[in-house]
């Protein structure tokens, strides 16, 4: 086990490099801190500010700058909007990160065992990929819905099932490229099994791109979350950004507020995310290293 | 230009293919599907007894093997039969066409928007790499990577529709404008600008950031440095030597996100009221009319399948290499 010693001890400086170039990314720092602030705000910020987002506070359309209200403004039901900024992002990020690691699951099993094995393997997993791209991504989620109908579970289960083709791919052109290469062939040649190579010698140097890659899924699950909430196919009784735009856009008109902050909270968390894996790219990217 | 033909009748016969696995998917979600549709229809005319549930049954062929019905299905659906709709008592097809221009129209219109300015604004600071137009187009197309559409969309009527009046607020027409056709043209495309450009500065912010890399990375190939050293004219460089090769993977790009674009149509559609086929598969949700719905999504992916089949199209003629070699 000297040689397997060997490489985790290589990873762990390439790693540690990598880290080094994150950190040193400014915009990739601020997305973290921000993203790390929104998610304290979303676990604790409920118990802490103490107004539920779901309770009549006031009187309805209280703009933030009327005297009487809430920081934010009320909403058409006098509900604080405050109040929902702060709750709403709970069962949309929850949702996101479930849906995201069940995509990249689904993605890379499928796309490792594309890449690895090719041939008709390749070519009948390939295929499914497609069907599932072909589907327009939003339409196919509602129909999941509308089938199984609503709930954390299946809203769940309706992102999942649509966004894992693209990251099938990806795991799939890495392990094509991968599986030439003259470790994954000194691997086999001292005898490992396929899964053990596919699980242990591959996927770990296909991990980066895979990395970057869940980023940008957890953003596109965000949206995809907030987009089912907006057009009320998620559980009426859970406020969520989403929710809220949906439900007060027909006030639009005259109460922005009402709008503008929960948007504003699925963008500032959107985009927290993106300048994340923008970072992460950079940092495993070994063109841009020492730079 | 044999090799194009089969290339293309291959590519043809993959795509049939493709569609008829989308309905066999479609057909076995509604089999896992919890409930039962006799039940549901006997209910609907508030009749519960065995005897109508097995006439209701035998009357939608709902005691036939599974299969049979799949067959029935794939059959109806090659013979353009998508179904009844439960709340229009329409043939879904039908409804389908009715909207489809509209969302054609706003699908489309976005998309040229998206793809034209956005080149034009790659090409641009791809020139000037280190510019602040350059890292405003990095910045942007992360911003907008991250707003919804439908934020978009509803802060757009907000500003330009309620606040400066500029434009309408939703809908297609106005009735005042009917049988004054020059007006109503006008009209028409008065009600399109906000949907199409809440939908297009998506992939504005997309698309410029791709084209910058894209004319980023063929400004440094070989042969630009060859037309530069035989004395080429930058602009002739620029304009007819590399954008004709930087705009590939855009178009390439552009042709595999239809069904993204027809995603974010659906949520313009419902902000806006425009009457196209995404407006009228959320509201066939709430009717419902799963025929309907289910029509939309047979029918719609038929459209990603047919744009991915132009795309490849356009990509043979645009780039010899793949006319010549047909496969990768």
């Amino acid at each position: 086990m000297n040689e397997s010693g060997i490489a985790v001890e290589k990873l762990k400086t390439n790693d540690r490099g990598a880290m080094r170039m994150f950190l040193r990314n400014k915009a990739a720092v601020v997305g973290l801190v921000v993203f790390v602030f929104i998610l304290l705000v979303t676990i604790f910020g409920p118990s802490l500010y103490g107004t539920s987002a779901n309770k009549m506070v006031s009187r309805p359309f209280l703009a933030p700058s009327d005297d009487l209200a809430p920081l934010l403004g009320t909403d058409y039901l006098g509900r604080d909007i405050l109040a929902g900024v702060v709750g709403g992002g709970r069962t949309t990020l929850l949702v996101a990160a479930v849906a995201a690691a069940m995509t990249m699951t689904i993605g890379i099993v499928i796309g490792s065992l594309a890449g690895y094995f090719g041939g008709w393997v390749d070519a009948l997993l390939m295929r499914v990929t497609e069907i599932f791209q072909v589907m327009p991504t939003l339409l196919f989620s509602l129909v999941v819905i509308f089938l199984l109908g609503p709930g954390t579970r299946n809203e769940t289960l309706a992102i999942g099932l649509t966004l894992w083709p693209l990251a099938a791919r990806l795991a799939r052109a890495e392990f094509l490229r991968l599986r030439e290469l003259d470790f994954v062939k000194a691997a086999r040649a001292i005898g490992c099994n396929d899964l053990r190579i596919m699980v242990r010698t591959i996927l770990p140097n296909a991990m980066p791109p895979l990395l970057v890659s869940a980023t940008l899924t957890i953003v596109i699950a965000i949206l995809f979350h907030a987009g089912l909430a907006f057009l009320g196919m998620v559980d009426v009784n859970t406020v969520s950004w989403g929710s809220m735009l949906g439900k007060n856009r027909g006030y639009a008109l005259t109460a922005w507020w009402t709008v503008f902050f929960p948007g504003l909270a699925i963008v500032i968390t959107g985009l927290s995310v993106s300048l994340i894996g923008d970072g992460l790219q950079d940092a495993f990217n070994p063109k841009l290293r020492g730079r | 230009m044999t090799a194009l033909a089969r290339g293309i009748g291959s590519r043809l016969g993959q795509a049939i293919g493709l569609l008829l696995a989308v309905v066999v998917v479609v057909f076995f979600l509604i089999q896992i599907a919890p409930g039962d549709a006799a039940l549901y229809l006997a209910g609907e005319q508030g009749v519960g007894d065995a005897e109508f549930l097995a006439q209701v049954r035998a009357e939608y062929g709902l005691d036939r093997p599974l299969l049979a019905q799949l067959w029935t299905y794939v059959v109806n659906i090659a013979q353009l039969d998508l179904g009844k709709s439960t709340y229009f008592e329409e043939p879904v097809l039908g409804l389908i066409l009715d909207r489809l221009f509209a969302t054609v129209v706003l699908a489309g219109s976005a998309l040229l928007f998206a793809v034209v300015v956005g080149v034009a604004i790659g090409v641009f600071t791809a020139r000037r790499p280190e510019s602040p137009a350059s890292s405003l187009v990095t910045a942007t197309s992360l911003v907008g990577f991250s707003t919804p559409v439908f934020y978009s969309a509803v802060m757009f009527i907000v500003v330009f529709a309620a606040k400066w009046g500029l434009f309408p607020v939703g809908g297609i027409e106005d009735v005042r404008y009917q049988g004054n056709w020059i007006g109503e043209s006008i009209d028409f495309l008065q009600h399109l600008v906000l949907p199409a450009l809440s939908l297009g500065i998506i992939y504005l912010a997309y698309y410029s950031r791709l084209a910058r890399a894209s004319m980023l990375e063929v400004l440094e190939s070989d042969y630009i440095r060859t037309a530069r050293a035989k004395g080429a004219h930058e602009r002739i460089v620029v304009y007819k030597h590399a954008l004709r090769n930087a705009v590939i993977p855009v178009i390439t790009i552009a042709g595999l996100q239809v069904g993204n674009l027809l995603s974010g149509a659906l949520l313009v559609e419902v902000v806006f009221s425009w009457p196209g086929i995404g407006r009228l598969a959320v509201n066939s949700i709430f009717r419902r009319d799963s025929p309907t719905l289910l029509g939309i999504m047979i029918f719609s992916s038929a459209m990603v399948i047919l744009a991915n089949l132009l795309t490849d199209l356009v990509y043979r003629l645009v780039d010899p290499r793949i006319r010549v070699g047909g496969s990768r």
